[in-house]
Protein backbone atom coordinates (compact mmCIF):
# COMPACT_ATOMS: atom_id res chain seq x y z
CA UNK A 1 0.00 0.00 0.00
CA UNK A 2 1.75 2.96 -1.07
CA UNK A 3 -0.45 5.49 -1.12
CA UNK A 4 -3.63 6.65 0.55
CA UNK A 5 -7.10 7.09 -1.45
CA UNK A 6 -8.19 10.44 -2.84
CA UNK A 7 -11.39 11.84 -1.19
CA UNK A 8 -14.17 10.65 -3.89
CA UNK A 9 -15.96 13.40 -6.13
CA UNK A 10 -18.42 11.45 -7.78
CA UNK A 11 -19.61 7.95 -7.66
CA UNK A 12 -18.64 6.67 -11.41
CA UNK A 13 -14.98 6.13 -10.63
CA UNK A 14 -13.68 2.68 -11.35
CA UNK A 15 -12.08 0.98 -8.61
CA UNK A 16 -8.07 1.19 -7.70
CA UNK A 17 -5.88 -1.48 -9.42
CA UNK A 18 -3.23 -1.62 -7.13
CA UNK A 19 -4.27 -1.78 -3.12
CA UNK A 20 -4.49 1.36 -1.52
CA UNK A 21 -4.51 3.02 1.85
CA UNK A 22 -7.75 4.14 3.92
CA UNK A 23 -8.20 7.26 3.67
CA UNK A 24 -11.13 7.61 6.31
CA UNK A 25 -9.16 7.53 9.45
CA UNK A 26 -9.90 7.04 13.61
CA UNK A 27 -8.34 10.31 13.62
CA UNK A 28 -10.66 11.98 10.97
CA UNK A 29 -13.56 11.58 13.53
CA UNK A 30 -15.01 14.90 15.36
CA UNK A 31 -17.86 13.33 17.17
CA UNK A 32 -17.74 10.18 19.25
CA UNK A 33 -21.20 9.26 21.03
CA UNK A 34 -21.22 9.17 24.66
CA UNK A 35 -17.67 11.22 24.36
CA UNK A 36 -16.99 14.60 25.75
CA UNK A 37 -14.19 16.64 24.59
CA UNK A 38 -12.92 14.72 21.19
CA UNK A 39 -10.15 16.07 19.71
CA UNK A 40 -10.00 17.86 17.15
CA UNK A 41 -8.55 16.32 13.87
CA UNK A 42 -5.79 17.55 12.43
CA UNK A 43 -7.44 17.89 8.75
CA UNK A 44 -10.38 18.95 7.60
CA UNK A 45 -11.72 16.58 4.97
CA UNK A 46 -13.96 17.62 2.18
CA UNK A 47 -17.72 17.06 3.54
CA UNK A 48 -19.42 14.41 0.61
CA UNK A 49 -23.21 14.05 0.27
CA UNK A 50 -25.21 11.72 -1.71
CA UNK A 51 -27.95 13.60 -3.65
CA UNK A 52 -31.15 11.60 -4.73
CA UNK A 53 -33.17 13.33 -7.29
CA UNK A 54 -36.68 11.74 -6.77
CA UNK A 55 -37.62 13.46 -10.19
CA UNK A 56 -35.28 11.59 -12.40
CA UNK A 57 -36.14 7.86 -10.14
CA UNK A 58 -37.87 5.25 -12.00
CA UNK A 59 -38.42 2.95 -9.15
CA UNK A 60 -35.97 -0.03 -10.02
CA UNK A 61 -34.75 -0.63 -6.87
CA UNK A 62 -30.97 -0.90 -8.49
CA UNK A 63 -29.72 0.84 -5.52
CA UNK A 64 -31.39 -1.56 -2.97
CA UNK A 65 -29.72 -4.98 -5.05
CA UNK A 66 -26.59 -2.61 -4.84
CA UNK A 67 -27.05 -1.68 -1.04
CA UNK A 68 -27.28 -5.71 -0.51
CA UNK A 69 -24.68 -6.75 -2.13
CA UNK A 70 -21.69 -3.93 -1.01
CA UNK A 71 -22.89 -4.66 2.63
CA UNK A 72 -23.11 -8.22 2.17
CA UNK A 73 -26.81 -8.19 4.05
CA UNK A 74 -29.44 -10.97 3.57
CA UNK A 75 -32.88 -9.09 3.73
CA UNK A 76 -35.68 -11.48 4.48
CA UNK A 77 -37.93 -12.83 1.57
CA UNK A 78 -41.44 -11.34 2.18
CA UNK A 79 -45.14 -11.74 1.56
CA UNK A 80 -46.09 -9.54 -1.64
CA UNK A 81 -48.65 -7.74 -0.28
CA UNK A 82 -49.96 -5.88 -3.49
CA UNK A 83 -47.47 -2.78 -3.08
CA UNK A 84 -44.22 -2.30 -4.54
CA UNK A 85 -42.04 -1.34 -1.28
CA UNK A 86 -40.46 -4.35 -0.99
CA UNK A 87 -39.05 -4.96 1.98
CA UNK A 88 -42.03 -4.01 3.48
CA UNK A 89 -39.61 -1.33 5.62
CA UNK A 90 -35.93 -0.25 6.52
CA UNK A 91 -34.96 -3.62 8.34
CA UNK A 92 -30.95 -4.27 10.00
CA UNK A 93 -30.52 -6.02 6.46
CA UNK A 94 -31.92 -3.53 4.35
CA UNK A 95 -30.50 -0.18 4.63
CA UNK A 96 -31.86 1.79 1.90
CA UNK A 97 -35.92 1.60 0.43
CA UNK A 98 -38.04 2.54 -2.46
CA UNK A 99 -40.89 3.87 -0.89
CA UNK A 100 -43.38 4.61 -3.37
CA UNK A 101 -46.99 6.96 -2.91
CA UNK A 102 -49.80 7.72 -5.21
CA UNK A 103 -50.72 11.44 -4.83
CA UNK A 104 -53.27 13.19 -6.30
CA UNK A 105 -51.92 16.79 -6.91
CA UNK A 106 -55.36 18.45 -5.70
CA UNK A 107 -53.64 21.36 -8.31
CA UNK A 108 -54.46 19.56 -12.08
CA UNK A 109 -56.05 16.31 -10.42
CA UNK A 110 -53.13 14.05 -11.63
CA UNK A 111 -52.27 11.08 -9.97
CA UNK A 112 -48.46 11.33 -9.51
CA UNK A 113 -46.22 8.09 -8.33
CA UNK A 114 -44.18 9.96 -6.02
CA UNK A 115 -40.68 7.37 -4.99
CA UNK A 116 -38.48 8.36 -2.60
CA UNK A 117 -34.87 6.77 -1.14
CA UNK A 118 -35.03 6.18 2.17
CA UNK A 119 -32.33 5.33 4.22
CA UNK A 120 -29.90 7.49 6.58
CA UNK A 121 -29.65 11.08 6.02
CA UNK A 122 -26.51 11.25 7.81
CA UNK A 123 -27.29 14.40 9.78
CA UNK A 124 -24.96 17.42 10.19
CA UNK A 125 -26.30 17.67 13.83
CA UNK A 126 -27.08 13.48 14.42
CA UNK A 127 -29.68 12.41 16.65
CA UNK A 128 -28.72 9.14 17.20
CA UNK A 129 -25.17 10.05 18.15
CA UNK A 130 -26.70 12.59 20.86
CA UNK A 131 -28.93 9.74 22.20
CA UNK A 132 -26.43 7.00 22.21
CA UNK A 133 -24.94 5.81 25.84
CA UNK A 134 -22.77 3.30 24.45
CA UNK A 135 -19.55 5.54 23.71
CA UNK A 136 -17.56 4.90 20.63
CA UNK A 137 -20.90 3.30 19.31
CA UNK A 138 -21.74 6.16 16.67
CA UNK A 139 -19.11 8.36 14.90
CA UNK A 140 -19.34 11.56 12.71
CA UNK A 141 -16.61 11.98 10.46
CA UNK A 142 -15.41 15.70 9.01
CA UNK A 143 -16.88 14.82 5.74
CA UNK A 144 -19.98 14.47 7.18
CA UNK A 145 -20.70 10.65 7.16
CA UNK A 146 -21.92 9.44 10.48
CA UNK A 147 -21.32 5.84 11.13
CA UNK A 148 -22.30 2.69 13.52
CA UNK A 149 -19.38 1.31 14.85
CA UNK A 150 -20.78 -2.01 15.71
CA UNK A 151 -18.07 -3.52 18.09
CA UNK A 152 -19.43 -0.79 20.70
CA UNK A 153 -23.04 -1.08 19.90
CA UNK A 154 -24.90 -2.65 23.10
CA UNK A 155 -28.49 -2.73 21.27
CA UNK A 156 -30.28 -0.34 23.62
CA UNK A 157 -31.97 1.15 20.89
CA UNK A 158 -32.01 5.01 21.90
CA UNK A 159 -30.56 5.73 18.44
CA UNK A 160 -34.20 4.62 17.15
CA UNK A 161 -35.29 7.44 19.96
CA UNK A 162 -32.89 9.96 18.74
CA UNK A 163 -33.34 10.00 15.22
CA UNK A 164 -35.88 12.41 13.42
CA UNK A 165 -36.22 9.99 10.43
CA UNK A 166 -36.60 6.74 11.98
CA UNK A 167 -34.18 4.99 10.41
CA UNK A 168 -32.20 2.18 12.52
CA UNK A 169 -32.92 -0.84 12.88
CA UNK A 170 -31.52 -3.34 15.64
CA UNK A 171 -31.05 -6.94 14.83
CA UNK A 172 -32.68 -9.25 16.35
CA UNK A 173 -30.04 -11.69 16.00
CA UNK A 174 -26.71 -9.62 16.87
CA UNK A 175 -29.12 -7.24 19.04
CA UNK A 176 -26.89 -3.86 17.01
CA UNK A 177 -27.87 -1.14 15.27
CA UNK A 178 -27.83 -1.05 11.29
CA UNK A 179 -27.80 1.35 9.09
CA UNK A 180 -26.68 3.24 5.80
CA UNK A 181 -23.01 3.86 6.00
CA UNK A 182 -22.99 5.96 3.25
CA UNK A 183 -20.47 3.13 2.48
CA UNK A 184 -18.05 4.68 4.15
CA UNK A 185 -15.65 1.80 3.62
CA UNK A 186 -15.99 2.31 -0.25
CA UNK A 187 -15.82 6.19 0.52
CA UNK A 188 -12.60 5.58 2.22
CA UNK A 189 -10.59 4.08 -0.79
CA UNK A 190 -12.08 7.23 -2.82
CA UNK A 191 -15.04 5.20 -4.18
CA UNK A 192 -18.50 6.54 -3.71
CA UNK A 193 -21.84 4.92 -2.43
CA UNK A 194 -23.03 1.26 -4.22
CA UNK A 195 -26.17 2.72 -4.36
CA UNK A 196 -24.88 6.21 -6.06
CA UNK A 197 -22.74 4.02 -8.35
CA UNK A 198 -25.52 1.45 -9.41
CA UNK A 199 -28.37 3.86 -10.04
CA UNK A 200 -28.84 3.56 -14.31
CA UNK A 201 -30.68 7.29 -14.42
CA UNK A 202 -28.49 8.77 -11.94
CA UNK A 203 -31.31 10.08 -9.83
CA UNK A 204 -28.53 8.97 -6.89
CA UNK A 205 -25.23 11.28 -7.59
CA UNK A 206 -22.49 11.64 -5.12
CA UNK A 207 -19.38 14.37 -4.68
CA UNK A 208 -18.77 16.95 -2.54
CA UNK A 209 -21.46 18.86 -0.92
CA UNK A 210 -20.85 21.76 -2.43
CA UNK A 211 -20.99 20.04 -5.94
CA UNK A 212 -24.14 18.15 -4.83
CA UNK A 213 -25.91 21.41 -3.97
CA UNK A 214 -24.57 23.40 -7.71
CA UNK A 215 -26.31 19.89 -9.03
CA UNK A 216 -29.72 20.38 -7.43
CA UNK A 217 -29.57 23.64 -8.54
CA UNK A 218 -29.28 23.16 -12.13
CA UNK A 219 -32.02 20.22 -11.53
CA UNK A 220 -34.32 22.76 -9.65
CA UNK A 221 -34.24 25.19 -12.34
CA UNK A 222 -35.11 22.62 -14.88
CA UNK A 223 -37.89 21.29 -13.02
CA UNK A 224 -39.45 24.71 -12.79
CA UNK A 225 -38.90 25.58 -16.20
CA UNK A 226 -41.52 22.26 -16.87
CA UNK A 227 -43.69 23.58 -14.33
CA UNK A 228 -42.79 21.95 -11.17
CA UNK A 229 -43.04 25.95 -9.74
CA UNK A 230 -42.30 23.97 -6.11
CA UNK A 231 -39.38 22.50 -6.86
CA UNK A 232 -36.38 22.63 -4.26
CA UNK A 233 -33.96 21.07 -2.58
CA UNK A 234 -34.04 19.12 0.51
CA UNK A 235 -31.39 19.74 2.95
CA UNK A 236 -32.87 20.60 5.99
CA UNK A 237 -31.68 23.20 8.41
CA UNK A 238 -32.89 21.85 11.63
CA UNK A 239 -30.57 18.74 11.72
CA UNK A 240 -27.83 21.32 10.95
CA UNK A 241 -28.28 20.01 6.80
CA UNK A 242 -27.74 16.82 5.51
CA UNK A 243 -25.32 14.40 3.87
CA UNK A 244 -27.82 12.94 1.98
CA UNK A 245 -30.11 15.72 0.15
CA UNK A 246 -33.41 15.22 -2.03
CA UNK A 247 -33.90 17.20 -5.23
CA UNK A 248 -37.99 17.00 -4.57
CA UNK A 249 -40.73 18.80 -7.19
CA UNK A 250 -43.09 19.39 -4.71
CA UNK A 251 -40.23 20.71 -1.38
CA UNK A 252 -43.45 22.62 -0.34
CA UNK A 253 -44.71 19.64 1.20
CA UNK A 254 -42.17 17.17 1.89
CA UNK A 255 -44.38 15.03 3.68
CA UNK A 256 -46.23 13.60 0.74
CA UNK A 257 -43.61 11.51 0.00
CA UNK A 258 -44.46 9.10 2.39
CA UNK A 259 -44.13 10.77 5.58
CA UNK A 260 -40.60 12.80 4.72
CA UNK A 261 -40.91 14.95 7.72
CA UNK A 262 -41.29 18.72 6.77
CA UNK A 263 -39.26 19.96 9.30
CA UNK A 264 -37.07 17.56 11.17
CA UNK A 265 -34.88 18.17 14.10
CA UNK A 266 -33.80 16.21 17.57
CA UNK A 267 -36.83 16.04 19.32
CA UNK A 268 -37.18 18.65 22.57
CA UNK A 269 -37.99 15.55 24.54
CA UNK A 270 -34.27 13.99 23.34
CA UNK A 271 -32.52 17.05 23.77
CA UNK A 272 -34.29 17.66 27.30
CA UNK A 273 -33.35 14.02 28.20
CA UNK A 274 -29.80 14.39 27.23
CA UNK A 275 -29.38 17.76 28.25
CA UNK A 276 -30.60 19.21 31.53
CA UNK A 277 -31.89 15.78 32.52
CA UNK A 278 -28.80 14.21 32.35
CA UNK A 279 -26.53 16.75 33.79
CA UNK A 280 -28.92 17.69 36.55
CA UNK A 281 -29.91 14.54 37.97
CA UNK A 282 -26.38 13.24 38.02
CA UNK A 283 -25.47 16.23 40.32
CA UNK A 284 -28.67 16.15 42.73
CA UNK A 285 -28.31 12.28 43.10
CA UNK A 286 -24.31 12.88 44.36
CA UNK A 287 -25.20 15.53 45.88
CA UNK A 288 -27.97 13.57 48.08
CA UNK A 289 -25.62 10.19 48.44
CA UNK A 290 -22.52 12.02 49.42
CA UNK A 291 -24.46 14.47 51.91
CA UNK A 292 -26.01 11.32 53.49
CA UNK A 293 -22.86 9.50 53.86
CA UNK A 294 -21.18 12.53 55.68
CA UNK A 295 -24.47 13.52 57.66
CA UNK A 296 -24.89 9.77 58.47
CA UNK A 297 -21.23 10.10 60.04
CA UNK A 298 -21.01 12.89 61.72
CA UNK A 299 -24.45 13.68 62.61
CA UNK A 300 -25.67 12.69 66.31
CA UNK A 301 -27.83 9.18 65.34
CA UNK A 302 -31.41 8.75 66.76
CA UNK A 303 -30.55 5.92 69.52
CA UNK A 304 -32.85 4.76 71.88
CA UNK A 305 -32.53 5.47 75.37
CA UNK A 306 -32.09 2.97 78.46
CA UNK A 307 -35.20 4.30 80.11
CA UNK A 308 -36.92 3.51 77.26
CA UNK A 309 -36.31 0.00 76.72
CA UNK A 310 -37.46 -0.12 80.70
CA UNK A 311 -40.86 1.69 79.67
CA UNK A 312 -41.49 -0.37 77.43
CA UNK A 313 -40.83 -3.50 79.79
CA UNK A 314 -43.44 -1.76 82.34
CA UNK A 315 -45.79 -1.50 79.16
CA UNK A 316 -45.40 -5.36 78.45
CA UNK A 317 -45.80 -6.24 81.53
CA UNK A 318 -48.83 -4.17 82.48
CA UNK A 319 -49.95 -6.02 80.04
CA UNK A 320 -52.66 -3.70 79.04
CA UNK A 321 -51.10 -1.70 76.10
CA UNK A 322 -54.51 -0.05 75.55
CA UNK A 323 -54.84 1.30 78.90
CA UNK A 324 -51.96 3.55 79.16
CA UNK A 325 -51.82 7.29 78.32
CA UNK A 326 -52.42 7.63 74.73
CA UNK B 1 -60.18 -11.92 65.92
CA UNK B 2 -60.55 -8.93 64.86
CA UNK B 3 -58.36 -7.38 62.22
CA UNK B 4 -55.61 -5.11 64.21
CA UNK B 5 -55.62 -1.35 63.99
CA UNK B 6 -51.63 -0.49 63.81
CA UNK B 7 -50.24 -4.24 63.46
CA UNK B 8 -50.01 -6.84 61.36
CA UNK B 9 -51.90 -9.90 62.38
CA UNK B 10 -48.23 -11.59 62.59
CA UNK B 11 -46.65 -9.02 64.61
CA UNK B 12 -46.30 -10.67 67.86
CA UNK B 13 -43.92 -9.83 71.47
CA UNK B 14 -41.77 -12.66 71.27
CA UNK B 15 -39.94 -12.22 74.99
CA UNK B 16 -40.65 -9.78 78.36
CA UNK B 17 -37.44 -9.48 79.43
CA UNK B 18 -35.55 -7.85 77.50
CA UNK B 19 -38.64 -7.59 75.17
CA UNK B 20 -38.27 -8.05 71.92
CA UNK B 21 -41.02 -7.27 69.23
CA UNK B 22 -41.37 -9.41 66.02
CA UNK B 23 -41.62 -7.01 63.11
CA UNK B 24 -41.08 -9.21 60.23
CA UNK B 25 -41.50 -12.79 59.32
CA UNK B 26 -39.06 -14.60 57.44
CA UNK B 27 -40.63 -14.13 54.18
CA UNK B 28 -41.40 -10.55 53.69
CA UNK B 29 -37.77 -10.16 55.11
CA UNK B 30 -36.11 -12.12 52.28
CA UNK B 31 -38.02 -11.12 49.88
CA UNK B 32 -37.54 -7.36 50.95
CA UNK B 33 -33.67 -8.20 50.57
CA UNK B 34 -34.92 -9.54 46.71
CA UNK B 35 -36.35 -6.16 46.16
CA UNK B 36 -33.44 -4.24 47.42
CA UNK B 37 -30.64 -6.26 45.26
CA UNK B 38 -32.47 -5.93 42.04
CA UNK B 39 -32.81 -2.32 42.79
CA UNK B 40 -29.14 -1.77 43.61
CA UNK B 41 -28.76 -3.70 40.39
CA UNK B 42 -30.87 -2.32 38.32
CA UNK B 43 -29.60 1.40 39.62
CA UNK B 44 -25.86 0.13 39.08
CA UNK B 45 -26.65 -0.71 35.44
CA UNK B 46 -29.50 2.38 34.79
CA UNK B 47 -26.89 4.86 35.56
CA UNK B 48 -24.24 3.61 33.19
CA UNK B 49 -27.02 4.08 30.70
CA UNK B 50 -27.92 7.57 32.12
CA UNK B 51 -24.13 9.50 32.03
CA UNK B 52 -21.38 8.16 30.06
CA UNK B 53 -19.09 9.23 33.22
CA UNK B 54 -20.78 6.23 34.51
CA UNK B 55 -20.75 3.40 31.63
CA UNK B 56 -17.97 1.67 33.12
CA UNK B 57 -20.23 0.27 35.54
CA UNK B 58 -21.54 -1.62 32.71
CA UNK B 59 -18.21 -4.06 33.55
CA UNK B 60 -19.74 -5.54 36.80
CA UNK B 61 -22.19 -6.85 34.23
CA UNK B 62 -19.73 -8.32 31.56
CA UNK B 63 -20.13 -5.56 29.54
CA UNK B 64 -22.99 -2.90 27.59
CA UNK B 65 -24.74 -5.71 26.25
CA UNK B 66 -24.96 -7.66 29.10
CA UNK B 67 -26.09 -4.90 31.08
CA UNK B 68 -28.41 -3.67 28.20
CA UNK B 69 -30.16 -7.08 28.11
CA UNK B 70 -29.87 -7.64 32.37
CA UNK B 71 -31.48 -4.69 33.04
CA UNK B 72 -34.99 -4.80 32.46
CA UNK B 73 -35.20 -8.28 33.12
CA UNK B 74 -34.01 -7.70 36.71
CA UNK B 75 -36.40 -4.62 36.55
CA UNK B 76 -39.70 -6.73 36.08
CA UNK B 77 -37.96 -9.31 38.97
CA UNK B 78 -37.82 -5.76 41.52
CA UNK B 79 -41.39 -5.18 40.24
CA UNK B 80 -43.36 -8.55 40.86
CA UNK B 81 -40.96 -8.91 44.43
CA UNK B 82 -42.25 -5.22 45.06
CA UNK B 83 -46.20 -5.96 44.15
CA UNK B 84 -45.94 -8.78 46.73
CA UNK B 85 -44.15 -6.61 49.43
CA UNK B 86 -46.99 -3.75 48.71
CA UNK B 87 -50.11 -6.39 49.07
CA UNK B 88 -48.58 -6.95 52.63
CA UNK B 89 -47.69 -3.53 53.41
CA UNK B 90 -49.99 -1.06 52.16
CA UNK B 91 -52.90 -1.05 54.75
CA UNK B 92 -50.69 -0.09 57.87
CA UNK B 93 -49.31 2.55 55.40
CA UNK B 94 -52.39 4.11 54.78
CA UNK B 95 -52.50 7.66 55.89
CA UNK B 96 -53.38 8.89 59.30
CA UNK B 97 -54.44 12.02 61.22
CA UNK B 98 -50.89 11.53 63.35
CA UNK B 99 -49.10 11.78 60.22
CA UNK B 100 -50.41 14.77 60.03
CA UNK B 101 -49.46 16.01 62.94
CA UNK B 102 -46.20 14.46 62.58
CA UNK B 103 -45.32 15.79 59.44
CA UNK B 104 -46.31 19.36 61.55
CA UNK B 105 -43.80 18.53 63.96
CA UNK B 106 -41.11 17.64 61.40
CA UNK B 107 -38.31 19.66 63.43
CA UNK B 108 -38.52 17.46 65.61
CA UNK B 109 -38.30 14.26 63.90
CA UNK B 110 -35.43 16.01 62.50
CA UNK B 111 -33.57 16.63 66.21
CA UNK B 112 -34.84 13.26 67.35
CA UNK B 113 -37.28 14.87 69.97
CA UNK B 114 -39.64 11.74 69.95
CA UNK B 115 -41.22 12.58 73.21
CA UNK B 116 -42.49 15.70 71.79
CA UNK B 117 -44.28 13.71 68.52
CA UNK B 118 -47.73 11.79 68.51
CA UNK B 119 -47.69 7.88 69.31
CA UNK B 120 -47.45 6.59 66.11
CA UNK B 121 -48.77 3.31 65.04
CA UNK B 122 -45.96 0.40 62.78
CA UNK B 123 -45.46 3.25 60.41
CA UNK B 124 -44.54 7.35 60.27
CA UNK B 125 -45.24 9.41 57.70
CA UNK B 126 -41.33 9.27 56.58
CA UNK B 127 -42.17 5.71 55.81
CA UNK B 128 -45.27 5.98 54.54
CA UNK B 129 -43.68 8.57 52.16
CA UNK B 130 -41.40 6.11 50.97
CA UNK B 131 -43.35 3.23 50.50
CA UNK B 132 -46.09 5.34 48.83
CA UNK B 133 -43.32 6.94 46.56
CA UNK B 134 -41.33 3.65 45.81
CA UNK B 135 -44.84 2.60 44.48
CA UNK B 136 -45.83 5.09 42.36
CA UNK B 137 -42.15 5.37 40.68
CA UNK B 138 -41.91 2.04 40.18
CA UNK B 139 -45.32 2.02 38.53
CA UNK B 140 -44.00 4.57 36.14
CA UNK B 141 -40.44 2.94 35.83
CA UNK B 142 -42.07 -0.62 34.97
CA UNK B 143 -44.65 0.87 32.46
CA UNK B 144 -42.28 3.34 30.73
CA UNK B 145 -39.43 0.49 30.75
CA UNK B 146 -41.44 -1.70 28.49
CA UNK B 147 -42.15 1.02 26.30
CA UNK B 148 -38.56 1.45 25.80
CA UNK B 149 -37.38 -2.52 25.75
CA UNK B 150 -36.22 -2.89 22.55
CA UNK B 151 -35.32 -6.70 22.86
CA UNK B 152 -39.16 -7.32 23.04
CA UNK B 153 -41.27 -4.49 22.98
CA UNK B 154 -39.49 -2.46 19.97
CA UNK B 155 -42.65 -2.18 18.19
CA UNK B 156 -45.18 -1.79 21.08
CA UNK B 157 -45.05 1.98 20.99
CA UNK B 158 -44.44 5.05 18.03
CA UNK B 159 -41.29 6.43 18.51
CA UNK B 160 -42.59 9.85 19.52
CA UNK B 161 -44.53 8.13 22.44
CA UNK B 162 -40.52 6.12 23.17
CA UNK B 163 -39.23 9.72 23.57
CA UNK B 164 -41.44 10.69 26.32
CA UNK B 165 -41.33 6.96 27.83
CA UNK B 166 -37.55 7.61 28.41
CA UNK B 167 -37.26 10.63 29.59
CA UNK B 168 -39.93 10.13 32.39
CA UNK B 169 -38.17 6.59 32.57
CA UNK B 170 -35.04 8.59 33.87
CA UNK B 171 -36.50 11.64 35.42
CA UNK B 172 -38.13 8.71 37.36
CA UNK B 173 -35.35 6.68 37.65
CA UNK B 174 -33.18 9.99 40.06
CA UNK B 175 -36.44 10.52 41.58
CA UNK B 176 -36.51 6.34 42.89
CA UNK B 177 -32.78 6.75 43.24
CA UNK B 178 -33.20 9.56 45.82
CA UNK B 179 -35.45 8.03 47.86
CA UNK B 180 -33.71 4.92 47.96
CA UNK B 181 -31.20 6.93 49.59
CA UNK B 182 -33.57 8.63 52.26
CA UNK B 183 -34.75 5.12 52.69
CA UNK B 184 -31.28 3.84 53.60
CA UNK B 185 -30.26 6.73 55.32
CA UNK B 186 -33.18 6.80 57.60
CA UNK B 187 -32.72 3.40 58.22
CA UNK B 188 -29.27 3.79 59.39
CA UNK B 189 -29.87 6.97 61.55
CA UNK B 190 -32.82 5.81 63.47
CA UNK B 191 -30.36 3.22 65.03
CA UNK B 192 -32.15 -0.31 65.75
CA UNK B 193 -34.19 -0.28 63.24
CA UNK B 194 -31.72 -2.50 60.77
CA UNK B 195 -32.10 -5.95 62.62
CA UNK B 196 -36.06 -5.78 61.80
CA UNK B 197 -35.15 -6.40 58.45
CA UNK B 198 -32.36 -8.81 59.26
CA UNK B 199 -33.90 -10.67 61.79
CA UNK B 200 -36.91 -9.70 62.12
CA UNK B 201 -37.18 -8.15 65.46
CA UNK B 202 -36.92 -4.83 67.07
CA UNK B 203 -35.86 -3.77 71.06
CA UNK B 204 -39.06 -3.06 73.35
CA UNK B 205 -37.46 -0.08 73.25
CA UNK B 206 -37.36 1.06 70.05
CA UNK B 207 -40.69 0.19 69.52
CA UNK B 208 -41.75 2.28 72.62
CA UNK B 209 -39.74 5.07 71.22
CA UNK B 210 -41.37 5.24 67.68
CA UNK B 211 -44.32 3.37 67.21
CA UNK B 212 -45.80 3.00 70.55
CA UNK B 213 -48.95 2.29 69.76
CA UNK B 214 -48.31 -0.69 68.03
CA UNK B 215 -46.16 -1.67 70.68
CA UNK B 216 -49.66 -1.09 72.98
CA UNK B 217 -51.97 -2.66 70.76
CA UNK B 218 -49.40 -5.76 70.39
CA UNK B 219 -48.76 -5.96 74.45
CA UNK B 220 -52.73 -5.51 74.71
CA UNK B 221 -52.82 -8.44 72.40
CA UNK B 222 -50.61 -10.48 74.05
CA UNK B 223 -52.77 -10.43 77.65
CA UNK B 224 -56.19 -10.88 75.99
CA UNK B 225 -55.01 -14.90 74.96
CA UNK B 226 -52.78 -16.21 72.57
CA UNK B 227 -53.51 -16.23 69.05
CA UNK B 228 -51.70 -19.15 67.91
Amino acid sequence: MSETAPQPKTAAANPPVQPIGSNLLPSDVVRISATKDVPQPDRQLTKVAKLIDVSKCIGCKACQSACIEWNDTRPEVEENVGVYENPHDLTPNMFTLMRFTEWVNPETDNLEWLIRKDGCMHCEDPGCLKACPAPGAIVQYSNGIVDFIHENCIGCGYCVTGCPFDIPRISKVDHKSYKCTLCSDRVAVGQGPACAKACPTQAIVFGTKEDMIAHAEERIEDLKSRGYANAGIYDPAGVGGTHVIYVLHHADKPSIYDGLPDEPRISPVVEGWKGVTKTAGLAVMGVAAVGAAIHGIFARANKVAEHEEHEAEKLVQSGDGNGGTV
Amino acid sequence: MPRPLYAEPGDRIESVKPVTVSRYRGFIRANHWITALSLILLLVSGLAFFHPSLYFLTGLFGGGQNARWLHPIIGVVLFVSFMVMFIQLWRLNLPTGDDRKWLSQIGDVVKGNEENLPELGKYNAGQKFIFWGMTILIVVLIVTGVMIWEQFFGELVSIPTRRWAVLSHSLAAVAIILVFILHVYAAFWTRGTLRAMTRGTVTGGWAYRHHRKWLRELAGRRTRGPAE
